[in-house]
């Protein structure tokens, strides 16, 4: 365009500028805080986990790979050979079963949660919000020390459950995967509900009408009409409880006392009694590159999916 | 009284709903209406918002059951029953077409969950593109086409599984004006090329008169008049339907004779005229006339039945409307035609004479 630009424009153009300069700077303090405590820290990790661990803890400054080779091979004693060694993995394996069956608790549990309050009168429902935060009021190593009181021998459920002789041996919950299940459940179920809740909100019940006109049954227009609209909200759930529930450290270790390892404790362990920070390091970069790379194809999945449909 | 007779495709007896909000009065949405939709039928509901008319549709929708009476469809009561069962589909007012599927997906949804057969499914789809004229988006998301599209996607959708009755709630109310224009004729088309039965619910006076066999006019719950447009806009039987159809003068009078059933009104305004008695009634003492713009011609003062001084003229291209104070002070309109010759009418302080058509002045049924 060689035509000139006109000075309005130009005017236009600099204001134009200049907005979306102030709009940079108003992500500034949260880009701060993330450069600064989230990807230095990251950094740090990335470091470490290529360095050799020292005796007593902490690193000695050496280039090694060490630490991603002992995650899946065992060096032998005697003649240094290494020997393929799974247990790390069968630790990831159970961490990522436990998490998967607690969103798939969370969302079972959650939807008709979220779709009750979604449907109440509008003037009710951020009383309902209100009563799902309610948990985080108090903290989460209460809230697990609390459940451990519920479910143990002597706790309120088998103690009422005797008393009414319904079973005459106490039922042993707490120290079981039923127990972290349960603690992760009971974590986590909030992050399924919100945003659940969000876009069941934002349902136009029209549509549902409109699938109940087209002959459609409840069964059918929840599951071809509701469900794939409140799909958004659906994967924002699954991902918000899946992440963290993987990597969950407190609840596993309080409520499966330590007989059933989770990533959570694997990783705090080699920077504590281990001694081996940088496998700890290292583990905690493989875990964060597996959900990487898993909501990368996901991601690229659904959004291809979008587009050809 | 044969309501339940199988030729009416729709027959609505003594139906009513009342709506309960949680400590909130009853408020009743529908005070025992009756009523018979033929098949084939374009058939109006129409009214002010809050009339009960959207009400009346969404009790035969199956959307909201009604607190009493009966809705007969061919004869058979589906005031109970469930939305999913009933033959009958609806067009919504902002269409509700579904926004994660296609406009094809969105047509063929109704057929699916009938169970029919994937090649009559497509068929079908097909056909009913073809017949909204919309081939050519099939594969387009709702999201994607123009307010007019959607409404034909709409309609397509709706027609799709054969219905025995298609329901209309203000599907050309989001539309501009060209557009809902447009719309009236294609609706009328489809009404006559499918012969369904088409229940229309209109807050538009317009709307209704051009595209129905039928209205029935409804206020506050009840319904006033059915009939077909000429019959609404020439005999109106109440005050309602006399202003909420079209514009009318009310003329206060009284009646003087009813020789040979004619009666004759003396008018505040004047003079004595005949006027038709209502339907079924033969009213005596204090009534209202009423008379349409365009029975009343404009004549100079001293002709003419009527006297007063015009005191507002207003030009709307096709008409003109000359609005002229009366002896008795109230108001009365008259629209002339423009044809470009009598751009020299009487203006605002002139004096002049209203000559009323023959026959044209109806009394209403207080």
């Amino acid at each position: 365009m060689a035509e000139p630009v006109s000075k309005a424009a130009e005017i236009a153009l600099a204001s134009q500028k200049n907005a979306a300069r102030r709009h940079q700077l108003l992500a500034m303090p949260s880009l701060l805080i993330i450069t600064l405590f989230g990807i230095g820290p990251l950094l740090v990790i990335l470091v470490y986990s290529f360095l050799k661990a020292a005796p007593y803890g902490g690193v000695e400054w050496k280039f090694s790979t060490d630490a991603y080779l002992n995650f899946l091979f065992q060096r032998d004693i005697f003649d240094d050979t290494l020997q393929f060694s799974p247990d790390y993995l069968f630790i990831y394996l159970r961490s990522v079963i436990f998490a998967v069956v607690t969103t798939a608790v969370c969302l079972i549990i959650g939807f008709p949660t979220a779709y009750f309050m979604a449907t109440r009168p509008p003037e009710q429902r951020s009383w309902w919000v209100l009563l799902i935060t309610i948990p985080f009021w108090s903290n989460l190593l209460v809230r697990t020390l609390a459940i451990m009181f519920i479910i143990r021998d002597e706790g309120v459920i088998n103690t009422v459950l005797m008393n009414w002789h319904v079973i005459d041996k106490p039922i042993t919950m707490l120290y079981t995967n039923f127990a972290i299940v349960l603690g992760l459940l009971y974590s986590y179920l909030p992050f399924m509900v919100l945003p659940l809740y969000s876009s069941l909100e934002k349902l136009d019940f029209r549509l549902v009408e409109a699938g109940f006109d087209l002959y459609a049954d409840k069964r059918r227009v929840l599951w071809r009409i509701i469900i794939p609209l409140a799909k958004p909200g659906i994967v924002a759930g699954c991902l918000l409880v899946l992440i963290p529930a993987i990597g969950a450290y407190v609840t596993p270790l309080i409520l499966g006392g330590g007989l059933h390892l989770m990533i959570g404790d694997l990783i705090a362990q080699q920077f504590g009694s281990g001694r081996n920070w940088p496998l700890g390091a290292a583990q905690a970069l493989i875990l964060m590159a597996a959900v990487m790379v898993a909501l990368f194809f996901y991601v690229r999945n659904s959004s291809g999916k979008m587009h050809h449909e | 009284m044969g309501l339940a007779d199988n030729k009416a495709a729709i027959a609505a007896q003594n139906v009513s709903k009342v709506f309960r909000g949680a400590g909130q009065e009853a408020v009743a949405a529908l005070d025992n209406v009756s009523l018979t939709i033929n098949q084939n039928e374009f058939f109006t509901l129409l009214g002010p918002s809050g009339c009960g008319k959207t009400t009346l549709l969404r009790l035969i929708a199956g959307f909201e059951f009604p607190t009493d009476g009966h809705i007969y469809l061919y004869g058979e009561d589906i005031a109970l029953l469930p939305a999913y069962k009933r033959p009958v589909n609806t067009v919504f007012q902002n269409y509700a077409l579904f926004p994660h599927m296609t406009v094809a997906q969105n047509i063929a949804f109704g057929l699916e969950m009938l169970g029919k057969p994937k090649a009559e499914i497509d068929a079908r789809v097909l056909a009913m593109l073809k017949l909204v004229r919309m081939e050519e988006l099939s594969g387009r998301k709702t999201s994607q086409i123009s307010g007019g599209q959607q409404q034909r996607v709409a309609l397509a959708r709706a027609l799709a599984p054969k219905p025995k009755v298609l329901l209309l709630d203000e599907p050309l109310s989001a539309l501009d004006y060209k557009l809902r224009k447009e719309m009236q004729i294609e609706l009328k088309r489809l009404q006559t090329e499918t012969g369904i039965t088409f229940i229309f619910v209109t807050h538009d006076q317009e709307e209704a008169l051009t595209m129905s066999d039928r209205i029935a006019v409804m206020s506050k719950g009840k319904v006033l008049q059915v009939g077909t447009p000429h019959e609404i806009y020439d005999h109106p039987a109440e005050r309602f339907v006399a202003n909420f159809i079209g514009e009318t003068n009310f003329l206060k009078g009284e009646i003087v004779s009813s020789a040979k059933g004619v009666p004759r009104v003396k008018l505040e305004a004047g003079p004595t005229i005949s006027a038709d008695a209502p339907r079924g009634g033969q009213p005596a003492g204090k009534v209202t006339v009423v008379l349409r713009p365009e029975q009343a011609t404009l004549v100079p003062a001293g002709k003419g039945e009527l006297q007063g001084v015009v005191d507002n003229v207003v030009f709307f291209g096709t008409d003109t409307h000359f609005h002229v104070r009366l002896a008795d002070g109230s108001m009365f309109m008259t629209r002339q035609q423009n044809s470009g010759a009598n751009a020299g009418g009487p203006k605002a302080g002139d004096k002049a004479g209203i000559q009323l058509a023959a026959n044209a002045a109806r009394i209403l049924k207080d």
